[in-house]
Order: structure tokens, then C-alpha cells, then sequence
């Protein structure tokens, strides 16, 4: 470890002034925020001593108690089948035509665990303290912890269920390395492994809907939740083949629907991944912590054209054997890569950070490479002044381990890279370029993954607790499956424990309401009848989030996005042409609400982003940053979630502050030189 | 490019469909098929018709979303997923038709849509190993041998999307069945399971309406994963020993 304990209160005279105009025509300042669920005592003690002060619910009351999840990704999945197994009535919802195609079926690379078996210095210490520092110290130190102690039960789990992890010749799991650490932790399966725990989880969840205790509603999707009395009793759900708008109502609900990616329009999130889950609880009361912090992923197939409807990622993994480089000279850039000799040739990321090279966490490596491309030294097609691309070259690869040895490693992605271009990976240096890839940010929770709607608990990417405002790889499997399997089906018993609730009725005031709303919003969204359609208002959404909400962030930009945001919103209702009916299995439709929501998404994203006037992870405001370009947080200030509440249509969010306690580290600044 | 498209449109399961030919012009070979439909589609909205309903979600080719019979080839001329079979393999000029999958166990839900929860339904009669969360021993007590390991990986590679079934002339789901009591029919964790599991998905393929394997091998060939006919001999040795056990 190279950190330095350099000072995080940051320089005056690069942080931008106090701005009182801001403050008071977006946003309003509330109360401060509080986890009250971590125990007091020390970290490694806190998730037993949660577990054993959680209440618990006899099995033969189980049955009477219901739980409906959203979503069917590792999180989901593996909840509804943890709770199927424990007895309850689970209501299993996904928008897909089944729970196998949920987007956690795309992660390429691995699966962190602190299980050791490299014997090269990790523990469940080190993981925790590489997640913390890889997240720029802006995650919950507790939560992190305990997503740290679970890793090496969810390896345990899965390979019990069948999955297929890679493995040595002596029959053992192998592993491999991944960005922003200097341990082989990660378990992986071929460059599918987000696909075969998936399956894991998918399998476990259709063996309880043969038992009986799970129910599957596939091809549904949520458009509200219903909260009665205070709490989340159910949603209200869009039978996507049929039209039929139904009412579910449980005694809990969880909200496992997944990353926002998609306001960018182009992201390697799937076609269908959406906020509208955690915005519709968002606008309920629930408070949607760190929007701004998003991750663009570094090694992504680089845009070709205009009729891009998706960007497709390339697994962080080929860091491991790849080499990035960029010519030193922009007159090479429209050379024959194979052409130009090794001193002619700027291995940048080996450059400037030495020690981890290749490896650094990706908002670095994403970063240095606009900063290349911004150069004038990027490779490939011009997308409007500038190349967005540099080389990912696996020749040395091919030298040292044979054509055979990175076909079994990578062979896939490799092939996957070929079949998108056109180019042969093993022949000519794969072109990449940084695509937005997962939201760290999310709705709040506190420790027992319980929002700030009682009843409502967030797992997976949906929620914001572990990454802090940087992912490091392999880490979403990790924390979607630890919340589903072993974090979730213990804290929502706690709040199972004080159930069954009291039958809400059809009839119940909050019920009818929320039924409602989804019609008339359905009604009016096909009335419009305008001249644009709903891809056209996402594609300049998308412009706007990528241009001034993206890489790189300024006050400038950011005002000028909100403007932007609102005025298309404002159009979006005036203008959008959805043709078909209610009634019937319509994609325009779905999109349309999908989109509405994004527009509503975007401006909180911007104003976010505004208000947090340092760089952290992949929030990068042009404003802060050190000499040498690196993000400079400012701790003195920043050290803080921020909650935002809906504060109603057309009245400014309220911003609720939790402050980040470190006791078991220190914070510093990050550094991977 | 120019193409002339003849597409498959049924307003509803009940209703009849019929093909309808479109034009589409400036095709970039860049662009994958759905995108070529996106923009066939974004044309149709324009213009005030009803745009083509199909199933797709990550187009990177692993959900098994996707699926559409392009020209009479499952998921069209290459072997791979219909989302990452890119307009490079057309030429300037060509009719491709394009019809949603064929077979009685995947009717038409709208257009080129269809219902494949029978897939569901065939895992969630025995396409499992029943491991309840928190009961699982130490991953490194059980050693897989790794040509086992790998064996099971390659099956398990199976995305669910239903090309063998519409590819096979007898609409069969062998393929995608073999697939899965081949994954897990090879791993240690596997075997408690293993006569029960292959008899119960067995019935349940039946129950579902998809027909026998009469090992034609256009699953096989279809397939994007390139699974290969060999876990339908596995599927079927398992099934005969299964069943001459549970005979005795």
C-alpha cells in the first residue's frame, strides 16, 4: 500500500465558493440523518450482535406473513429464495419474461471473497479496508464491513448450488486479481460469472415456486408502492402482457430493482433497466442518497454510430493481461496500431501510477483516458473533434501465454469484442473507451437495509450503502448476493417479528389512490399524442446526463443541465407520441413511464452533483482537483451521505446529511501510485 | 444498405397474423438486427403505426431475451444471439424474413413475442440442487476435478432463449434439458438429485407440449452457446438408469 497521509481539508484556492443562490433555488437543507440499527461495539462484532438481537418469527407464523420483492437479479432472486426456504409468502415481481434474464446475468468478471485461499495477505480486514478506500471513503464504514464478513458464506453457497466456478487442476477454486487491490481475491466462471451465480439464485428461487412458497409474476412491472398508515404495504403492478393494472399488498416490500444507468441513454445496463421502482418510492417519502455518484466503466466497446441503442462492456478482468496504451504522437493515431514501435507508444496508466498500473480502480483509469482523448491522442473513429478510443492490446499476452491459454481465460469476451466490431482481438489491439456502468448511488438505507418508508427495505445496486461513490470489480456480485442471501431474510425478520400488520383492504383510501394515479399516468401518457417519440426525448436526455453529468462535472455545466432537463420534461408532457393501447402488450408504453421517470431522475442527479462542490470516486468536479488532475475530496466539508427527500412536484428536494464516522480506519486520500 | 424486411404481425395471441413487408434504406453494417428493427420501428411510430413488438433486454447476448426465426435460421445466419448478429452478414438488397419462434410449448403473446415460461417450469420441476441458503459446508471440502468442472461450465453456458426448441422440427426441448442435467448431472453437489431430477423435468418437458429428439441436431446448430448434442445422450442415460433404479 502506497497511501500517503496526505491532508483531505482540501485548497482553498481550488475549491469553488459557497453559493447561497444554489442552495435556496434547488434545494432546501432538513434535519441530519442517522443509522440507528448498527450496534455500538466493535466493527467485527456487530453483525452477530445485530443477528442476535433481531427478533425472530416462529416457523408456523411464517406462512401468515408476506414479503413482495422486486426484481430478480442476484439481490432479488436470491432474497424471494432465502425467504421461500424460511416459510414465508413470498410475491416475486420482474419485468422480464423470467426472473433468469435479470441484468445481473451480464457481469463478466467475478466475485470478491475474503476467503484466502491465495494465502497472499487478505482477510475479511482487507477487504473491507480495499472497498472503503477503492469507494473514496464515502461509504458506511459498517455496512461495508459486514458485506466484507459474508463474502466467503455466498462462495460457500454457491458452489453447494452447482455453480461452476473456474477451477485448478487440483479440483480447487481458482482466482484472479481485479482493480484497486493487490490480492487474487476474486472467483470467477470464465467471463460469465455473473450469469452462473444468477442461475444459482434463479434455480434456488424456482425450487420454492414448485414448494409453494414463492409466487412469480414475470413480465409485471412496478409503477407504485403503496404506502398505508406509514408503512409499505405492496405495489401496484403493470401486468405487462395484458395491461391490466393490479393490486399486490404484502406485509413488506422489497425494492432489488436494480441501477439507473440508463438515464444516459447509452450505458451497458439492459434495454429495460430502469428507475421507475425506487423513483415511485422515492416520490413516496423514501430519500435517494448520492444520485450523482455514478460509474463509468473504463474497458467498453467505443460508440460507432448514431443507431447505437447500447454500449457493451469488456470485462475489467482483461486488465489483468492487457496492456492500455495511447501513440505518444496524435499524427500516429490513424496508424496501423501494429505499426508503431514500442518507444513510440505511452502505456499511460503504467506511466503514472507505477505501483498499480493497469489496475487502478475505474474512475482513474476512465478518467486518464478522456484525458488522452481530450489530448488528441485517442484511436479510431472521430465522434464529433475527437478519436474516443485507446488500445487494449493483449500481443504480450499472446507472447507469453499462447493463443490457447487467453482463448480458455477470455476466449468469450474476446470473441463477444469481434462479433461487435469486426476486428480479430487475437490479430489487432481491441479498441475501448469508458461507458457509464453501474450506479453507486441509490435509495437510503440504514443497516438492515430498511428505507426511510418503514417496510420498505433496498438491496443490490437499488440501494447506496457499500460502494461509496467508486465500485471496485467484482464487488456488485459480492454485495447483491450478500444482501440477498444473508443480510436481507435476518433484518426483515426484525421487522416481520412485530406482524402480520392489520389486512389493508382494496378499498383502503392509500390503496385506491395509488391504483389510480398509475391509471390516469397511463391514460394521460397515451392521450398526448404528440410528434416525438419516447426514444428521441431519451436520446437527448442521455446527451445531456453524458456531456454535463458524466466524466466530468462543473457548477457551469450543471446549471446549464438542469435548464436543459427541465425544459425537455416540460415537452416530454406536451409532446410525446406513444401510439397502441392500455390494453395490450405496448413497449412504447413502457418506455414512455421508464423515460418520464429518468427525466425526473436526471435533474436530482444534477443538482447532486452541483451541490457536492468536491471530487470523490467517479464524481469528478472540474473544480477540485489536484495539481497533477487527480480528484481532491474535501472532507472537512463533504464527509457526508446525502439524502435527498421528494419534496413535491415543482418545490425544491431536501437535503438530509448523514455524516461518515470512521473508527475502525482512517480516512486519507487516495492514492494508487 | 437497402433491405426489404417481411415481418410477422399478430395483434394479440388470439388474433391472426399475417407477414406485412417493409422497407428500410441507409442500414449502416455497423448496426446490430435490433437496431435495424429500432429504427424500422422508430420509421413505423412516425408515421403513426403500431411499431413491432419483440423481446430483447441486455443485447450483449447472455439474458436469452431475444430470439427471432430470421430467414428460416433461428436467431439468423451466424451462430449467436439475434442481438449481436450485426447487419455486416446482409447484403445490400436482401428480403429477410422475420418471424418469432414456432412451437406449441412458445405461443405468440403479440408480433414476434412469445411465452416461454414453460422453461420455468421445467427447471422448477427438479433443474436445481437443493441447497438452502446458510446450510452450505466449506466450498473447498468438496474438490471437483477440473475436466468435470469444465464440462458442467460448458453446459451450464445455456441462456434459455428457445432456439433449439424453434430450430428442431419436432419443437423438442432436449437440448436445453440436456443442458441442465448435464451442469449439474457432473458436479459432486449434483448427484443426490440426480435420478429424481432427471424423471421430473423429463414430464414436465412432455406436459409441456414440446415433442421428442430424434436426433436431427438442428438444436444443436442453432444454439449460440454452441451447446452440443451430446448432453441429450447424457440426458437420456440418465434417464434410463433412473428409471431402471426406480424399477427396482
Amino acid at each position: 500500500m502506497t497511501d500517503t497521509n496526505a491532508t483531505t481539508s482540501g485548497g482553498a484556492a481550488t475549491q469553488a465558493a459557497p453559493n447561497a443562490g444554489i442552495v435556496h433555488g434547488l434545494y432546501t437543507e432538513g434535519e441530519p440523518l442517522h443509522d440507528t440499527k448498527a450496534p455500538a461495539g466493535p466493527i467485527q462484532d456487530k453483525w452477530s450482535t445485530r443477528k442476535f438481537e433481531s427478533g425472530l418469527v416462529n416457523p408456523a407464523n411464517r406462512r401468515k406473513l408476506s414479503v413482495i420483492i422486486v426484481g430478480t437479479g442476484l439481490a432479488g432472486g436470491a432474497a424471494a429464495a432465502t425467504l421461500g426456504e424460511a416459510g414465508y409468502q413470498v410475491k416475486s415481481f420482474c419485468y422480464q419474461d423470467s426472473p433468469r434474464r435479470a441484468h445481473s446475468i451480464a457481469a463478466q468478471g467475478g466475485i470478491n471473497a475474503a476467503k484466502n485461499y491465495k494465502e497472499d495477505g487478505d482477510s475479511t480486514f482487507r477487504l473491507f479496508y480495499d472497498t472503503v478506500k477503492g469507494g473514496d471513503y464515502r461509504s458506511r464504514e459498517t455496512n461495508v464491513y459486514r458485506l466484507a464478513e459474508v463474502s466467503t458464506n455466498i462462495i460457500d453457497q454457491c458452489v453447494a448450488q452447482g455453480v461452476p466456478f473456474a477451477r485448478e487442476y487440483g479440483g480447487l477454486l481458482d482466482n484472479r486479481s481485479f482493480g484497486g487491490v493487490q490480492v487474487s481475491r476474486t472467483f470467477y466462471a470464465r467471463g460469465q460469472t455473473g450469469q452462473q451465480l444468477l442461475i444459482g439464485a434463479y434455480q434456488a428461487l424456482e425450487r420454492q415456486v414448485a414448494a409453494g412458497t414463492v409466487e412469480m409474476f414475470s413480465r409485471h412491472e412496478m409503477l407504485e408502492v403503496i404506502v398505508a398508515d406509514g408503512k409499505a404495504r405492496g405495489i401496484i403492478a403493470r401486468d405487462l402482457v395484458t395491461g391490466e393494472v393490479e393490486t399486490h399488498l404484502a406485509d413488506a416490500v422489497v425494492l432489488a430493482s436494480g441501477g439507473y444507468g440508463n438515464v444516459f441513454y447509452l450505458s451497458t445496463n439492459a434495454m429495460g433497466s430502469n428507475v421507475t421502482a425506487t423513483w415511485r418510492a422515492h416520490r413516496k417519502g423514501a430519500y435517494f442518497a448520492n444520485p450523482c455518484y455514478t460509474q463509468i466503466h473504463p474497458t467498453c466497446i467505443p460508440v460507432s454510430g448514431d443507431h447505437q441503442s447500447k454500449l457493451t462492456l469488456m470485462s475489467e478482468s482483461l486488465r489483468n493481461d492487457g496492456r492500455i496504451w495511447v501513440p505518444k504522437k496524435a499524427e500516429d493515431c490513424e496508424k496501423d496500431p501494429r505499426e508503431i514501435p514500442e518507444e513510440d507508444r505511452d502505456y499511460y496508466l503504467e506511466r503514472i501510477y507505477p505501483s498499480f498500473g493497469n489496475l487502478v480502480p475505474r474512475d482513474i483509469a476512465s478518467r486518464q483516458a478522456k484525458n488522452v482523448c481530450d489530448e488528441g491522442r485517442g484511436v479510431g473513429p472521430k465522434v464529433g473533434d475527437f478519436r474516443r478510443g485507446v488500445y487494449l492490446d493483449f500481443t504480450d499476452a499472446l507472447k507469453r501465454m499462447s493463443a490457447e491459454a487467453v482463448a480458455e481465460k477470455y476466449g468469450n469476451l474476446l470473441d463477444m469484442y469481434q462479433r461487435i466490431t469486426g476486428e480479430n482481438p487475437y490479430e489487432v489491439p481491441m479498441r475501448i473507451y469508458p461507458a457509464v456502468h453501474y450506479t453507486m448511488g441509490g435509495l437510503w438505507v440504514d443497516y438492515d437495509l430498511q428505507s426511510t418508508i418503514p417496510g420498505l427495505f433496498v438491496a443490490g445496486e437499488a440501494n447506496f450503502s457499500d460502494h461509496g461513490a467508486n465500485r471496485l470489480g467484482a464487488s456488485a456480485l459480492m454485495q447483491g448476493l450478500a444482501d440477498g442471501y444473508f443480510v436481507l431474510p435476518h433484518t426483515i425478520r426484525d421487522y416481520l417479528a412485530k406482524g402480520p400488520f392489520e389486512k389493508l383492504p382494496d378499498s383502503h383510501p392509500d390503496v385506491v389512490e395509488a391504483k389510480a394515479s398509475v391509471d390516469a399516468r397511463v391514460q394521460k401518457l397515451l392521450s398526448i399524442n404528440g410528434d416525438r417519440s419516447v426514444d428521441s426525448f431519451h436520446k437527448e436526455l442521455g446527451n445531456i446526463m453524458w456531456e454535463y453529468c458524466g466524466m466530468e462535472r462543473s457548477e457551469e455545466g450543471l446549471l446549464k443541465a438542469i435548464d436543459l432537463i427541465r425544459g425537455l420534461r416540460d415537452e416530454f408532457w406536451r409532446n410525446v407520441k406513444v401510439l397502441g393501447a392500455a390494453d395490450t402488450l405496448n413497449q412504447s408504453l413502457e418506455k414512455a413511464g421508464r423515460v418520464a421517470d429518468f427525466l425526473e431522475l436526471g435533474e436530482l442527479m444534477c443538482i447532486d452533483a452541483l451541490h457536492r462542490r468536491e471530487s470523490c470516486g467517479g464524481h469528478f468536479r472540474a473544480e477540485s482537483q489536484t495539481e497533477d488532475g487527480e480528484a481532491l475530496r474535501h472532507d472537512d466539508e463533504f464527509a457526508y451521505v446525502a439524502a435527498w427527500e421528494f419534496g413535491g412536484d415543482g418545490s425544491p428536494a431536501v437535503l438530509h446529511k448523514e455524516d461518515l464516522v470512521y473508527e475502525a480506519i482512517e480516512m486519507k486520500q487516495r492514492s494508487y501510485k | 444498405m437497402n433491405l426489404t424486411l417481411k415481418i410477422w404481425r399478430q395483434a394479440s395471441a388470439n388474433a391472426r397474423g399475417e407477414m406485412v413487408t417493409y422497407k428500410v434504406s441507409d442500414i449502416s453494417p455497423d448496426m446490430s438486427f435490433l437496431e435495424m428493427l429500432d429504427v424500422l420501428n422508430e420509421q413505423l411510430n412516425a408515421r403513426g403505426e403500431e411499431p413491432i413488438a419483440f423481446d430483447s433486454d441486455c443485447r450483449e447476448g447472455i439474458c436469452g431475451m431475444c430470439g427471432l426465426m430470421i430467414s428460416g435460421k433461428a436467431h439468423g445466419p451466424e451462430v449467436t444471439t439475434t442481438c449481436q448478429l450485426h447487419m455486416r452478414s446482409f447484403s445490400d438488397g436482401d428480403e429477410i424474413t422475420v418471424e418469432p419462434w414456432r412451437a406449441d410449448a412458445f405461443p405468440v403473446i403479440k408480433d414476434l413475442v412469445v411465452d416461454r415460461g414453460a422453461f420455468d417450469r421445467i427447471i422448477a420441476a427438479g433443474g436445481f440442487i437443493s441447497a438452502n441458503t446458510g446450510a452450505a459446508p466449506e466450498a473447498h471440502s468438496v474438490p471437483v476435478p477440473k475436466p468435470k468442472a469444465d464440462r458442467a461450465f460448458m453446459a451450464a453456458a445455456c441462456i434459455g432463449c428457445g432456439a433449439c426448441v424453434a430450430a428442431c422440427p419436432n419443437a423438442s426441448g432436449m437440448l436445453f434439458m440436456g443442458a441442465k442435467i448435464t451442469h449439474l448431472g457432473e458436479l459432486p453437489q449434483g448427484q443426490p438429485e440426480r435420478d429424481a431430477r432427471v424423471v421430473s423435468m423429463v414430464e414436465q418437458h412432455d406436459a409441456e407440449g414440446f415433442g421428442g429428439c430424434t436426433n436431427i441436431g438442428e438444436c444443436s446448430a442453432a444454439c449460440p452457446k454452441e451447446i452440443p448434442m451430446d448432453v441429450i445422450n447424457q440426458l437420456n442415460r440418465d434417464l434410463r438408469h433412473a428409471l431402471t433404479r426406480h424399477g427396482d
